[in-house]
């Protein structure tokens, strides 16, 4: 009979008499949070500055839009897919809320005649429209058996047409959307208590994603179906269904991160969250949201993203090469990858 | 009339893309009863059991639970109507608990949130009503193929079924897991459950099962109860022809000492240790041990697939280093790997890619330019010799019989024209004729002067082609034996002689 439960005293006194084999382990499996703190630990000797509060917030406030987004794509990789169209969701999310949200007083209005909507109006219609299309994605993967990469790929390309299409229906015509009411950018740029409204979101979020991963049968049918769909499928679970969820989820989260992100930046248009797919797939794969499907947790895709964003904002903050960061953030890709795939494959 | 059986399994046809695969079969499970389905393979019993089971749906026919018809469409459906089943392949999701797997598909709820509480307290009954001893919250990848075994019975279990299908439930256990499996099935049929049991292993059938039914070619043969019943009868109503022998003669002569393995031992668990023998020209070398004993960690190590920390390997008495697959192949080596599925066939090449791949050095004439000709020839050849049924050789390989990929394998490794063949389960997975086939294969190529190494875990087959077994156990070299003079009893004994206690905590 194998026991793995260790009482807490046990625990901690076994802490340090591990064999080499266990410290092995254990450094494989928290990797990231080592380098994490090492690349602190380096910045913070180069820049004693670093250490500040005001430092971790703007690090906590620049990674909150990418967790959210982090989580819907999150979902699909579990359920051993990606999605390479989250870029342009966030952008038509982006757009649709800008939209809607512009000062009367501006001059190149979106909708001239359109009074003043209450701020849930915006955010639910780009949840809705983000979801849709996520949905018609998860729907193609589980019924055709496409797979993920290429459907979303054909969603990336296409729905950058119809968001273009909406972009220029405008009455200025195909321009940025600016202009923002305060209300909305508050939202994103002001604070409640000292912490960063946006933060807070991001908290919100991540208490409802750990929830539905972890203590829901959509949750467990998730790991379920990402860890080995034939199983999910005799066991009975409606694995259409899973993925389908699975993806809605997505793009809810992709709605409300393209919310955010056009009141965070203050303008919008039709290029908007292009390439945030790759930095949200990034990282995940770096927090341990493993491609080979049925692995991940909240706490790695917080990980992940804090990890990038520390390192972008402390590389600028050094004032380090921009191109030495795009060098840095590749390697450490590739080493997470390689490092996950020694974690859960087989030793020979 | 109706109510003596908990299924009945009435007239079913199946056909796939015009074939037609299962031609008005019929089966009856009394309850409290275990019956073995028996045939060769692609005899329909997989399918009719997914037709039973919701997978798939069949063109006609009638299935009677408990006397009531159902036509489930799909697992969900049957699981509810009292009919589960164990997968060959064992369908687990590996990194998530036994929790999880056991309730997976219709976890309880409290509110919205899953009730862990609940689970983890039936799973815990579950277990002790099976005497089966697990942590419930372990990852299913912390556990060995036999205890995944046990949580996925006691998934079926957990649906109270009236009917359970086991599928090839032992092909990956050892024979002391075997036991510990026939144990639950017994108590199982105690309880009234009806349990059709599908397997090709005879012994087996004959220790546990009350009644047989026998498919051939997708056709209802008959059902008959085990007292009257012999080896040779059911392989007679399997084959459809006679197979006096399940063994054909040994005709092969080991002549002097052909290999010699000096304290070979490996860095990766299962680990391999210190293990020294010799292996004499022309002769069949069995090796037996329990799951887990580093029989194939000791083949793949010879090969030089599998990373040594010690051991020399002469040749005719000189010192050859396999330091990878490649110059194994140039000493002359070929492995015939366990996991035919996984690490053999490509499956959607054909047979002359499948025959030549191993070899396609050989065939670029002097600009490097492979040699189509060549390649065609020697896989015609090799179609003919071992009598592979195919019907040319463009086939795609994966639309063989498990056998005769098989024996496309072998080819490929015999066109290597190698002098020592490791065997790593020959004939896992292949039905009664075409395991004949593949001994009698196997001895000619002794009779020719190869020598051969056999990993094997069927205790019968070992006995019955072999010149000697070698025993491996927790890694090491138990003893080898003279087969002509050894018993099964022996060669258990020898298995389990270097288990300690980490290996029993595994067990």
């Amino acid at each position: 009979m194998i026991e793995t439960r260790k009482n807490p005293v046990q625990a901690v006194s076994g802490f340090f008499k591990k064999s080499r084999e266990e410290w092995k382990e254990f450094l494989v499996n928290n990797a990231i949070y080592i380098v994490i703190f090492s690349i602190i630990i380096f910045i913070i000797i180069n820049e004693p500055a670093f250490l500040s509060l005001r430092v971790f917030k703007n690090i906590l406030t620049q990674s909150s839009v990418r967790l959210i987004l982090a989580y819907g794509v999150a979902g699909i990789i579990i359920l051993q897919g990606t999605d390479l169209s989250l870029g342009r969701s966030v952008g038509f999310a982006a757009v649709i809320s800008a939209s809607l949200l512009q000062r009367p007083d501006y001059p190149a209005l979106f909708f001239p005649e359109m009074g003043q909507l209450p701020l849930i109006v915006p955010l639910l219609v780009a949840i809705v429209v983000c979801a849709f299309f996520s949905g018609i994605n998860g729907w193609v993967v589980a019924k055709f058996q496409i797979h993920p990469f290429l459907a979303t790929m054909g969603m990336m390309i296409a729905l950058y047409g119809i968001l273009s299409i909406y972009f220029a229906s405008g009455a200025p015509g195909p321009q940025p959307i600016g202009g923002h009411e305060m209300r909305y950018t508050n939202l994103a740029v002001g604070s409640t208590l000292g912490i960063p409204n946006i933060v807070i979101f991001a908290a919100l979020t991540s208490l409802v994603i750990w929830f539905l991963w972890n203590k829901t049968t959509f949750g467990k049918n998730m790991y379920a179906v990402g860890g080995n769909p034939e199983a999910a499928k005799v066991s009975g679970v409606n694995v259409l269904k899973t993925t389908v969820l699975v993806y809605l989820l997505a793009g809810v989260t992709y709605g409300i991160g393209g919310f955010l992100e056009a009141a965070r930046i203050g303008s919008a248009n039709n290029g908007t969250g292009f390439g945030y797919e790759l930095d949200a797939i990034a990282a995940c794969v770096v927090g341990g949201i493993s491609f080979s499907g049925g692995i991940g947790r909240v706490s790695g895709a917080i990980a992940g993203v804090l990890m990038f964003t520390i390192i972008s904002y402390g590389m600028t903050f050094m004032g380090m090469d921009m191109n030495f960061q795009y060098i840095l953030k590749g390697v450490i890709i590739v080493a997470a990858v390689a490092l996950d795939t020694k974690k859960y494959l087989k030793k020979s | 009339m109706q109510d003596q059986y908990v299924l009945q399994i009435k007239d079913v046809n199946k056909s796939f893309s015009g074939v037609q695969v299962l031609k008005n079969v019929c089966l009856n499970v009394r309850p409290g009863t275990v019956h073995a389905l028996m045939g060769e393979n692609g005899a329909g019993k997989s399918t009719l059991m997914k037709c039973l089971f919701g997978i798939y749906k069949q063109d006609s026919g009638e299935f009677h639970i408990q006397g009531g018809q159902f036509n489930f469409t799909d697992p969900k459906h049957a699981l509810e109507n009292g009919v589960s089943m164990v997968h060959q392949e064992l369908n687990q999701v590996l990194k998530r608990t036994i929790t999880d797997n056991i309730w997976l598909g219709r976890y309880p709820k409290r509110g919205v949130m899953v009730d862990e509480k609940k689970m983890y307290q039936d799973t815990r009954a579950l277990f002790d009503r099976l005497n089966i001893h697990l942590d419930p919250h372990i990852r299913l990848d912390k556990l060995s193929v036999s205890q995944r075994q046990m949580v996925e019975i006691a998934k079926a279990v957990s649906y109270d079924a009236k009917v359970i299908v086991l599928d090839e439930p032992t092909s990956s256990l050892t024979s002391h897991e075997v036991e510990l499996l026939f144990n639950i099935i017994r108590f199982l049929r105690e309880e009234g459950v009806g349990i059709i049991y599908i397997s090709h292993k005879m012994e087996e059938i004959f220790q546990i099962a009350d009644e047989v039914t026998v498919l051939r070619d997708g056709q209802y043969i008959g059902t008959e109860s085990i007292a009257n019943l012999t080896m040779e009868k059911i392989v007679n109503m399997m084959v459809g022809r006679n197979l006096e022998n399940r063994f054909p003669p040994k005709t092969n002569v080991p002549g002097e000492v052909h290999m010699e393995v000096k304290n070979l031992s490996t860095r990766y668990a299962p680990k391999v240790k210190d293990v020294s023998f010799q292996l004499r020209r022309g002769e069949i070398l069995g090796v037996a041990g329990l799951v887990g004993a580093g029989r194939t960690e000791m083949v793949e190590a010879l090969f030089g697939a599998r990373t040594r920390i010690s051991g020399e390997v002469l040749i005719d008495g000189k010192k050859i280093n396999n330091a990878n697959p490649h110059r194994a192949i140039n000493n002359r080596f070929a492995l015939l790997t366990e996991e035919r599925r996984e690490t053999g066939i490509y499956p959607v090449a054909d047979i002359t890619f499948n025959s030549t791949i191993a070899n396609i050095q050989s065939y670029k004439n002097k600009l490097g330019v492979l040699q189509d000709r060549v390649m065609k020839d020697d896989t015609d050849l090799q179609i003919k010799n071992m009598r592979i049924k195919t019907p040319h050789r463009r086939e795609k390989i994966r639309n063989l019989s498990g056998g005769n990929q098989q024996k496309v394998i072998i080819g490929r490794w015999l066109l290597t024209n190698p002098d020592v063949l490791l065997l790593d389960e020959p004939t896992r997975g292949i039905d009664v004729g075409a395991k004949y086939e593949i001994y009698q294969l196997i001895i000619n190529l002794a009779n020719s002067g190869k020598s051969v190494i056999m990993v094997s875990s069927e205790m019968p087959e070992l006995l019955g082609i072999t010149n000697r077994i070698m025993v491996m156990s927790n890694g090491r070299l138990a003893g080898i034996v003279e087969t002509e003079k050894t018993t099964q009893a022996e060669i258990f004994n020898l298995s389990a002689l270097y288990l300690n206690n980490t290996r029993e905590a595994e067990v």
